[in-house]
């Protein structure tokens, strides 16, 4: 499956607002998961600043706000309100697919002790809080990250 | 209007109600399979002994989740490979796989969404809606047909299509209502159209900052059986600011990994306590044999649907068009028609064409269009109606008292009704639509004519009787659905009655040939005693009906029969030699079988009416016990099966046998023998017995007379009876 939904911005994500778009550059976030055979699995991809403190949610793949609370280190740090990810929420991602993903990160996140998490979780099975956290710097850019459950790389790249 | 919402619904959504009905059925055995399959934790176990034994087992454990099935299910880390496995609760141990059921879960999707997600499920949801209008519309109509709410499980009659559908109906209405409304829920919370008030605790902002408190001293997990658990997730390995979060039936809230205490609680709200019940209600999680029971009820959607778009399909054949149709404003006879199931529109026709042939212009439509003032160059107005359960208006004349009661008398109308005499309101609607008229002021041609189980030759007589009113000869030849004759041989015959000049005989035909084929297909001649034999005599194209005194099982085709004066089939019957033929058919009468079960039979007849009778004390064998109670005139002249009878009293297979003579010694009518043995027919009917009667009208009403006066000590009727399905007649 393709997530087909492209991000204008992230204006909308208090912490991350860029003062200018023109300081931003186009990430793409690939997501590829495992074959762990249930229904469509439910990722939030966030930002933890420096010191481990939310900064604010990049993405939500999956529609209905009564199941956030299971993307738990997510829910944890914004009291799993949906207003966090209001206008940048899409679809599920099925077992063994991949998503895709653009956004437009400000160049100040990168290398500034920023970190990338993406929480999982499916119908009936185990919840997944970070699953990937993987520092934001411009080296980590295109090198492939292993996940332990529902997914099986991820990579951002410019 | 309650049957258009019951048949639109109905056709359209059927395709998605019998796919849903499949699949809900088929996911109704996993719940029951998984409870089975899976050890269950003992009553006593509390949360801190599962969970202390789990972590003993895998010290990475992140999850214990508990199914509403009784299933444990354990989440870990071996190094960095996810790990998971069924537990067994009284151990701890690995007891099986998590890996979900693949079928499992694609029935699922298809049950819910049709894999089509949201989308999917709003088409689901539709499906549900039309599940629950059919549900309720479908109640009103079964009420409306037995005659109000509290006669539900009164006994249906009609042709086949529309018993078997409201009998299937009123046995699972209630639990496709639960399923409807049910899975309505569902969606509308999966859709967050109800208010979401399951229990969320905000995250702790103090804690400990410690680690490493045993999870069995724990006394919030102490306190907790293992069946009100939903989930326990363990706080992450070396974050020593997260917690224990705990879910239960009743809410969830967070523990503290440094001292074991409950941090923070939160309970379920209405809703959400609600909604558990509702979905343990739809799915069976947690309540296996109920979910059983639902998927077996839902298996009568796909019969239902069929069974619903035949009757349907019937009736809508049932109502011919007829060639060369006035216009109702130019033509001289009106014929309208009060029809329920589609039978009477074939009537009507034959009288349309008859009148056509005479050189009539004839108009034919429903009762509900009844319309004097437009019917301009009527000569007279024909009104053919049955009558619907206790006296109530069939579905094409709901509407005809309203418009009678509005229009001005203007030429001559006749009401032939329709009925089955065995019903106490027998052609209750005709009586009241001719009353009505009568009061209007209406001039009635042939006042209170009755046509009983649709009998081809009543109509005959009425067409006759009508012709000879308006001019016209008529010959109304009806025959309902022309059944295919074929001839039958005599093997033997027993006279009767010769000697004070009432001849009657037993008469024995032979099985007619069936190819291997047609037996095969089921179209080789299978009856049982009770059904009709249908003959139609020489020279005539109307067929007689005699009950059968023999089951197909039998071998040959046994009828009882006496010479009526003057009469055509009785007298060609009566002439038959063995070898010789007659042109038969069969007609099924399933509401003179005997029930299935093994409570007494009180079997009444008198005369011919003996025939079916004793078909059944031959077919019983010594299943239940049988009390035959039969009128003859004279022991020996027409003392029918004399020498059969008393073999069966002889080897047990009739537990009683009462005679009575109407023309020896006390003259004695088979109803002064009921009331003579009142005590010991109590006795029977407290045990269960049901009542069966067969022989001629007048000696039918005596009987019902008799036993209504016998069982008034018990406070019954016959009435009573037969409504609740104790009570055949097979009258002629």
């Amino acid at each position: 499956m393709q997530m087909k939904s492209i991000l204008s911005a992230l204006a909308i994500t208090t912490a991350l607002i860029t003062p200018a778009i023109a300081q931003a550059k186009t990430v793409t976030l690939a997501t590829n998961l495992t074959q762990y055979g249930g229904n469509g699995a439910y990722l939030a991809y966030y930002l933890t600043d420096a010191n481990g403190a939310y900064a604010g949610s990049l993405w939500m793949a999956g529609g209905k706000a009564k199941y956030y609370r299971h993307l738990s280190d997510w829910a944890r740090m914004t009291g799993g309100n949906p207003a966090e990810v209001a206008g940048i929420t899409g679809a599920s991602i099925g077992s063994g697919q991949g998503g895709y993903l653009s956004l437009d990160i400000s160049d100040a996140l990168f290398d500034a002790g920023y970190t990338l998490h993406i929480d999982a979780a499916a119908e009936d099975m185990r919840e997944s809080p970070s699953e990937i956290a993987v520092p934001l710097t411009s080296k980590g850019a295109g090198k492939p990250v292993q996940g332990s459950r529902y997914i099986a790389d991820f990579t951002y790249s410019f | 209007m309650i049957r258009s919402l019951h048949r639109w619904p109905g056709l359209i959504a059927a395709a998605f109600l019998i796919l849903l009905a499949v699949t809900g059925t088929a996911l109704s055995v996993f719940p029951a399979l998984e409870t089975v399959t899976t050890s269950q934790a003992s009553a006593q176990q509390n949360v801190a002994e599962l969970a202390a034994m789990v972590q003993a087992q895998h010290p990475s454990v992140e999850q214990i989740k508990r199914a509403p099935t009784g299933k444990i299910t354990a989440w870990w880390f071996d190094g960095n490979t996810a790990a998971s496995a069924v537990v067994d609760p009284a151990t701890g141990k690995d007891a099986g796989s998590t890996d979900p059921n693949r079928l499992e879960q694609w029935l699922i999707n298809l049950h819910r969404s049709l894999f089509l997600n949201d989308n999917g499920r709003m088409v689901t949801a539709a499906a549900a809606l039309a599940m629950l209008v059919l549900a309720l519309s479908g109640a009103l109509l079964v009420s409306r047909r037995v005659g109000g709410w509290r006669r539900w499980f009164a006994r249906l009659r009609g042709p086949w299509e529309g018993r078997i559908h409201s009998e299937m109906a009123r046995l699972a209405m209630p639990f496709l209502l639960i399923s409807a409304v049910t899975a309505l829920w569902m969606t509308a919370s999966t859709f967050s159209l109800l208010p979401d008030d399951s229990a969320y605790a905000s995250f702790p902002s103090q804690t400990s900052g410690q680690t490493g408190f045993d999870v069995a001293q724990m006394a919030g997990l102490q306190s907790l059986p293992v069946s009100q658990l939903r989930d326990l997730t363990f706080p992450a390995a070396g974050d020593a600011t997260d917690v224990f979060t705990l879910t239960t039936d009743r809410g969830m809230g967070y523990l503290d990994q440094g001292t074991g205490a409950m941090l923070a609680w939160s309970d379920n709200g209405p809703w959400a306590q609600v909604g558990e019940w509702i979905y343990l209600l739809h799915t069976g999680q947690g309540a296996a044999i109920w979910g059983l029971l639902l998927g077996l009820m839902a298996l009568s959607i796909p019969a239902l649907a069929i069974t619903g778009a035949l009757s349907w399909a019937k009736a809508r054949r049932g109502r011919p068009a007829l060639r060369g149709m006035a216009a109702a404003s130019k033509a001289q006879t009106l014929i309208l028609v009060g029809s329920e199931g589609g039978s009477t529109w074939g009537f009507a026709t034959t009288l349309a064409k008859n009148l056509q042939t005479a050189g009539q212009s004839v108009h034919m439509a429903a009762l509900n269009s009844f319309a004097p003032e437009r019917y301009r160059h009527a000569e007279r107005i024909v009104v053919m109606t049955a009558t619907w359960g206790e006296g109530t208006a069939p579905s094409s004349a709901k509407r005809a008292l309203e418009r009678l009661a509005e229009a001005s008398p203007s030429v001559p109308m006749t009401v032939l009704g329709f009925g089955d005499s065995s019903f106490p309101d027998f052609c209750g609607f005709a009586t009241s639509f001719e009353t009505a008229a009568r009061a209007k002021g209406w001039e009635l041609i042939l006042p209170e004519q009755r046509i009983d189980r649709g009998s081809p030759q009543e109509f005959a007589r009425w067409g006759q009787a009508f012709g000879a009113k308006i001019g016209l000869a008529l010959e109304l030849h009806h025959q309902p659905s022309a059944p295919k004759a074929q001839a039958l041989s005599l093997l033997s015959r027993r006279d009767y009655g010769e000697a004070v000049q009432a001849p009657a005989a037993i008469l024995r035909f032979a099985l007619p040939k069936t190819s291997l084929w047609a037996r095969l297909i089921g179209r080789g001649m299978r009856f049982q005693a009770g059904d009709l034999l249908g003959i139609v005599p020489q020279g005539a194209r109307i067929p007689r009906y005699y009950s059968l005194a023999s089951a197909s099982a039998n071998g040959f085709v046994e009828i009882v029969a006496r010479k009526h004066p003057g009469g055509l089939c009785s007298g060609q019957l009566m002439a038959l030699q063995p070898g010789d033929s007659v042109q038969a058919f069969l007609r099924p009468n399933p509401d003179f079988h005997p029930d299935r079960g093994t409570t007494p039979l009180i079997l009444i007849g008198a005369g011919t009416g003996i025939g079916p009778l004793a078909g059944f004390i031959r077919s019983q064998g010594n299943r239940r016990p049988l009390h035959l109670w039969f009128g003859a005139r004279h022991p020996d002249t027409d003392l029918f099966y004399g020498q059969e009878l008393a073999e069966w009293s002889e080897n047990g297979q009739l537990a009683g046998l009462t005679t009575a003579f109407s023309r020896s010694g006390k003259r004695h009518y088979v109803q002064d023998a009921l009331r003579q043995d009142g005590e010991a027919l109590r006795e029977l009917i407290q045990l269960g017995a049901r009542i069966m009667v067969c022989g001629g009208r007048d000696m039918a009403t005596g009987v019902q007379q008799a036993l209504t006066e016998v069982l008034a000590p018990l406070g019954l009727t016959a009435a009573n009876l037969k409504s609740e399905g104790r009570y055949a007649e097979d009258v002629y």
